[in-house]
């Protein structure tokens, strides 16, 4: 099966964190998502997109409203 | 008298700041910390006759587990790693009740430090009235440390904040075990003691649906935008005439007061002259503060940038350069000053190196100058004003370039840089009259210390070098073209012959290095007006429009588009970066696209 990411999501959908993929070692953006609440098992929505070309992400984890560009959100595995 | 140090440490929106403001008032003291452009925010809480805490603002932080300076800066505080800071006797770690699932995460990290500590649970009026319940005598248990609920924004609203350090401070257990999943902790401390309807505000739903929108947020952003800098420009003019008038009669005091010679001519000339045809700025600029702030505390900004970052990610920029570049519009030197918020060193870089060409309001007396003198007042197209038209190429010219050198510098160091925006978006708030006012004042102070230093002494400078050597008896030219600022200007007009520059413009040139509005007033020096004429540019104005041939005016305007006539802006540069390298490539590549593009339009018009 194929892997699913944050940046593939659709409007409105809910779905669960898999895992927070590093795109190089040591990412520092992958680690600041893991501090900001992407971990494992958590739910996280996709609220909306910005004006152009879907992009950033305006996604919701917990109760806190983050803006993700798409390249970040592609580190973001989901179910 | 004794002093604890009690810091401040919390999320980003947690409302901290605001605590601060209530804590400490208007006792707050802000410098920078040593060798870093990160802010220090620092006041007083008296306790009583022989006790007083001294309260540190840290920066607001996600994580200590981070590249962050803010972060790091917040950390080595608190571990008392900074030079010359000791270490802080006491942490209020202030979480927003709201928001726990993130902000206890950061807690678990703070007590993790060792050092006493308690948790604001702020704004717990507005948890409440969201229906969030929190068992705070459980939550206290469960983090091991004391948790007392506040509300900053209120006037009593940290009583049982203080009640509890008076008691206490500094006797509170420090809690020094560790564990290993902060998240996991934290999502089972929240199913223990916390009970919440719904995981947002409804509030928050429906104005991001409407702010967000991908047409109707864009038009309320550019209608806001509208709204501001009509503001800025009209409303702040009377008080700008004000000003004006006021500097002008503390000319005629001092000139009346003291016996007539070169100290007279200083301060008159050289300092209140000077340091005037700044501060009457100041208006436009604490409307643009007021202006940003409340859109700032309303938490309206972060969406702006959210809706801009794709246009400017184009650009070789973040969303978050938008802020700063606008303030440029009113001067560059508090959109400098503004970059602080960009947390990509890079970005702040670039942005910092752009903001220069946004079309300060210093340039409008020269442009209006030029274009009364040489673009005729007449309508094309049956509907436009041709002055208009070309007031609003100028400007247009200044954004363009700033995207077209951005995109370049971005694609010089393509690859070496991984740009981030990582955002949060924060619930909407009321903003505080209080903290408004306080930012207000704090930005304001800091415009006046940065500018005020820096001008005071190159208007000086400037004055001398304009002023000596007198000519002597029976000079027939005009004074400045004696002195060493006309020398030079003679000395380097052979560089600004491709453009069409006349010596009297090469001289004026020079002490037109203070602020770009100068070089209004130095050419009626070299033109010999009196500088006891009311308007300069309407006497100045026949003048230029005989004297300069048409090309001449249009290349003298575009030099203005580009050119760093500002000492003031690039001393700030120098200041908020550390870095002369920054200042050597700002005042290299600005002076190079003036001089292009100024040879270019004089070459094409002659």
């Amino acid at each position: 099966m194929e892997n699913k990411y944050l940046s593939g999501m659709k409007l409105g959908q809910l779905a669960t964190i898999k895992s927070v993929n590093q795109h190089s070692t040591d990412d520092s953006i992958a680690r600041r998502l893991r501090n900001l609440g992407f971990v494992e098992g958590e739910e996280v929505r996709l609220i909306s997109y910005g004006p152009l070309g879907q992009d950033p992400l305006l996604v919701q984890i917990g109760f806190t409203r983050f803006a993700l560009r798409s390249s970040e959100a592609h580190r973001v595995e989901i179910h | 008298m004794t002093t604890l140090r009690v810091a401040l440490v919390g999320n980003p929106n947690s409302g901290k700041t605001a605590l601060f403001n209530l804590l400490t008032g208007s006792r707050q003291k802000v410098a920078n910390y040593p060798g870093v452009t990160v802010e220090k925010k620092s006041g007083v809480f008296r306790v009583d006759q022989d006790k007083k805490w001294e309260i540190l603002d840290l920066p607001g932080a996600y994580s200590f587990d981070t590249d962050s300076l803010d972060e790091l800066i917040t950390k080595d505080v608190c571990l008392g790693n900074v030079a010359g800071e000791k270490e802080p006797d006491f942490i209020v770690c202030v979480v927003d009740a709201t928001n726990l699932r993130l902000h206890l995460r950061f807690a678990l990290e703070v007590r993790s430090l060792g050092i006493p500590m308690v948790v604001a649970l702020n704004m717990s009026d507005a948890a409440r009235a969201r229906g969030i319940k929190i068992d705070v005598a459980t939550l206290s248990e469960k983090l091991g440390v004391k948790v007392i609920e506040t509300v900053a924004v209120r006037k009593n609203g940290a009583d049982g904040l203080i009640a509890e350090m008076k008691q206490n401070l500094p006797n509170v257990g420090a809690i020094t075990t560790d564990s290993m999943d902060y998240h996991a902790e934290v999502r089972e401390i929240i199913s223990d003691c916390v009970v919440m309807p719904s995981r947002t505000s409804r509030t928050d739903d429906v104005l991001d649906r409407i702010f967000l929108h991908p047409v109707a947020g864009l038009l309320i952003l550019a209608l806001t935008m509208f709204l501001m800098f009509q503001a800025v420009f009209s409303w702040a003019a009377p008080f700008m005439d004000m000003i004006d008038f006021g500097i002008g009669s503390l000319g005629s005091a001092v000139e009346i007061t003291l016996p007539e010679g070169p100290l007279r001519d200083l301060i008159v000339e050289g300092l209140i002259g000077g340091v005037g045809s700044v501060v009457i700025f100041l208006p436009q600029i604490l409307l643009l503060f007021l202006f940003i702030l409340v859109l700032e505390e309303s938490g309206y900004l972060p969406r702006a940038a959210f809706l801009l970052d794709r246009f400017m990610v184009g650009a070789g920029l973040s969303g978050r350069s938008f802020i700063p570049l606008l303030s440029s519009f009113a001067c560059a030197i508090p959109g400098i000053i503004a970059t602080r918020t960009i947390q990509d060193p890079k970005d702040r870089i670039t942005t910092i190196l752009v903001a220069p060409l946004m079309t300060c309001s210093a340039r409008l007396p020269v442009y209006a100058l030029l274009i009364a003198a040489f673009i005729p007042d007449q309508t094309v197209l049956g509907l436009f004003n041709l002055q208009g038209i070309t007031l609003f190429a100028l400007y247009a010219a200044g954004i363009v370039s700033a995207l077209i050198v951005s995109f370049v510098m971005k694609r010089v160091r393509r690859g070496l840089h991984t740009q981030s925006l990582l955002l949060e978006l924060p619930s909407y708030r009321l903003p505080s009259a209080r903290d408004v006012l306080i930012g207000l004042w704090e930005r304001g102070r800091l415009f006046i210390a940065r500018v005020g230093t820096i001008i005071l002494s190159i208007t000086v400078v400037l004055w001398v070098l304009s002023t000596y050597p007198t000519p002597p008896e029976g000079w027939v030219g005009v004074p400045i073209d004696y002195s060493i600022a006309g020398r030079i200007g003679h000395a380097i007009e052979w560089i600004f012959q491709p453009l069409g520059f006349n010596w009297q413009i090469c001289v004026a040139l020079i002490p037109g290095l203070a602020a770009r509005e100068v070089a209004v007033s130095a050419l009626g020096t070299v033109y010999a007006i009196s500088a006891a004429v009311e308007d300069p540019t309407a006497q100045l104005l026949p003048i230029v429009s005989v004297d300069w041939s048409f090309a001449t005016g249009m290349s003298l305007l575009v030099w203005y588009i580009f050119a760093p006539q500002c000492l003031a802006t690039l001393a700030v540069i120098k200041k908020e970066t550390q870095s002369w390298k920054v200042v050597s490539i700002a005042t290299t590549y600005l002076f190079g696209l003036a001089y292009l593009a100024s040879l270019l339009v004089y070459q094409i018009f002659s």
